[in-house]
């Protein structure tokens, strides 16, 4: 019986005192699968990662594309009879993941951006001038350009070792 | 009604729509409603990327946001869905979870601030329009009825969770509808038409072709129901709209934000619109 998984039931409970308190309430209907938009494209079965995460399947689990196919909608938390919080196992999940070092290279870049900006994405010369046309300064008064703001942006990461996590950069 | 709130502007929209930044100014000023910066936030940060990364640190820096605006003693005002989810969740969090804003304080504290909580609240522009505003004001300023068939997406964020925000029908919502039905248009029913636009999660930069494939599933609904336009209350849904498109033949149907639809109805200057930064055309 090669196939046969051993369950590992501490890595379940890591997940369930991560704040999935939910995740045993799931019995299996498969009303989140069918509810998935990302489901109908892809071979992402939200009843089954639920599955896996009960009986603690870390190594099939943290390593897998398909943990990454959900765009968190909630449309499955909120038709689940059992009031499992998908969403969230679905989002402490990935943080094990990433903990692991299961981090697409797109998805660094993203989280390399929010920390030394301030923003997931640049601002660029195009969209400089066209803020400054509109009559809206040319930086938006956000952490951009607030030299003091930015540094305190930082240090947030800098304690929650954010820096590090996302490979240092 | 609050005539006064901070102005939570996130990412895409002042960075790559900024006409949805400007119409958002403009058409609270016609309504009377004053909107402040908030000087010094930064990302939300994303609910679906960000959060999913490392949630300790998504809400060490929501909390960050929050404390900003607590400073102020205003509530803030969102016009994306995913700041709105973001900022909304994490107040949410913090409330039911005591020793979290322990943790998080100590984490400000080495920045000079402090999260209270229950002084202000995390408010999406669509649903202080409709609730705040009123439909009745709202028609008293359309200066331009627009009477178009638009199909409304609503997006994920806006209403759902439903157990925590609380707004609206999560699967059945009208405020959308009724909030372009008050400037003149139609708006048209559609299959699917609470479905995800597929930008959310990460999808869009970890898997743009599912994405994608998401998208024109919407897109062709829409299409079939014989929109003009597609209304959205979120850059993100915005800016996955108007870019996939033309990676789709056969397909071109504006995207404009709310905002943008009521700086038209209103009578604003089109210049204040920033509709060049959009990839299809809006021909009006």
């Amino acid at each position: 019986m090669a196939n046969v998984k051993e369950p590992n039931p501490e890595f379940a409970d890591q997940v369930i005192k991560a704040g999935g308190k939910s995740l045993n309430l799931c019995y299996q209907c498969g009303t989140c699968t069918a509810s998935c938009p990302s489901g109908r494209q892809t071979a992402f079965r939200t009843r089954k990662l639920i599955r896996k995460a009960q009986l603690g399947l870390k190594e099939d689990i943290l390593p897998s594309d398909d943990l990454w196919m959900c765009t968190t909608c909630y449309t499955c938390v909120e038709r689940c009879p059992r009031m499992v919080d998908i969403t969230d196992i679905i989002i402490i999940l990935r943080n094990f993941a990433v903990k692991e070092g299961y981090m697409a290279d797109s998805h660094k870049k993203t989280a390399s951006n929010m920390m030394n900006t301030g923003h997931t994405i640049p601002l660029t010369d195009d969209y400089r001038n066209m803020r400054k046309k509109l009559g809206l300064s040319e930086q938006p008064p956000t952490v951009l350009g607030n030299p003091k703001a930015l540094e305190d942006w930082k240090k947030i990461m800098k304690i929650t070792g954010f820096d590090k996590l996302i490979g240092g950069k | 009604m609050a005539d006064k709130y901070t102005f939570f502007l996130g990412c895409i929209a002042p960075l790559r729509y900024p006409g949805i930044e400007k119409a958002t100014r403009e058409v609270f000023k016609s309504l009377d409603v004053e909107l402040v910066d908030l000087e010094g936030a930064g990302c939300c940060p994303a609910p679906g990327v960000i959060r999913s990364f490392d949630q300790t640190t998504w809400l060490a820096l929501a909390a960050r946001n929050l404390a900003l605006a607590e400073k102020k003693g205003l509530d803030i005002l969102t016009i994306c869905n995913g700041c709105f989810g973001s900022l909304f969740d994490a107040a949410y969090i913090l409330h039911e979870h005591p020793e979290k804003v322990k943790g998080v304080n100590k984490i400000l504290k080495e920045v000079g601030l402090e999260y209270t909580g229950g002084k202000i609240k995390v408010r999406h522009f669509a649903h202080v329009l409709y609730k705040d505003v009123g439909i009745d004001k709202i028609k008293s300023k359309v200066m331009q009825p627009l009477d178009y068939k638009v199909a409304v997406h609503y997006g994920c964020h806006f209403a759902k969770p439903s157990k925590i925000k609380q707004l609206d029908d999560p699967e059945r919502p009208t405020i959308l509808d009724e909030l372009v039905e008050a400037v003149g248009a139609k708006s048209v029913n559609y299959r699917d038409k609470g479905m995800c636009c597929g930008a959310g999660g990460g999808l869009r930069t970890r898997a743009p072709d599912v994405a994608m494939k998401m998208t024109e599933e919407k897109l062709s609904n829409v299409k079939k129901a014989g929109a003009k336009f597609i209304i959205d209350v979120c850059p993100f849904c915005h800016l996955q709209y108007d870019r996939t498109q033309k990676d789709i033949p056969g397909y071109d149907i504006p995207v404009i934000h709310l905002s943008q639809l009521y700086g038209l109805a209103f009578g604003l200057p089109k210049e204040y619109l920033g509709l060049e930064a959009h990839v299809v055309p809006v021909k009006l």
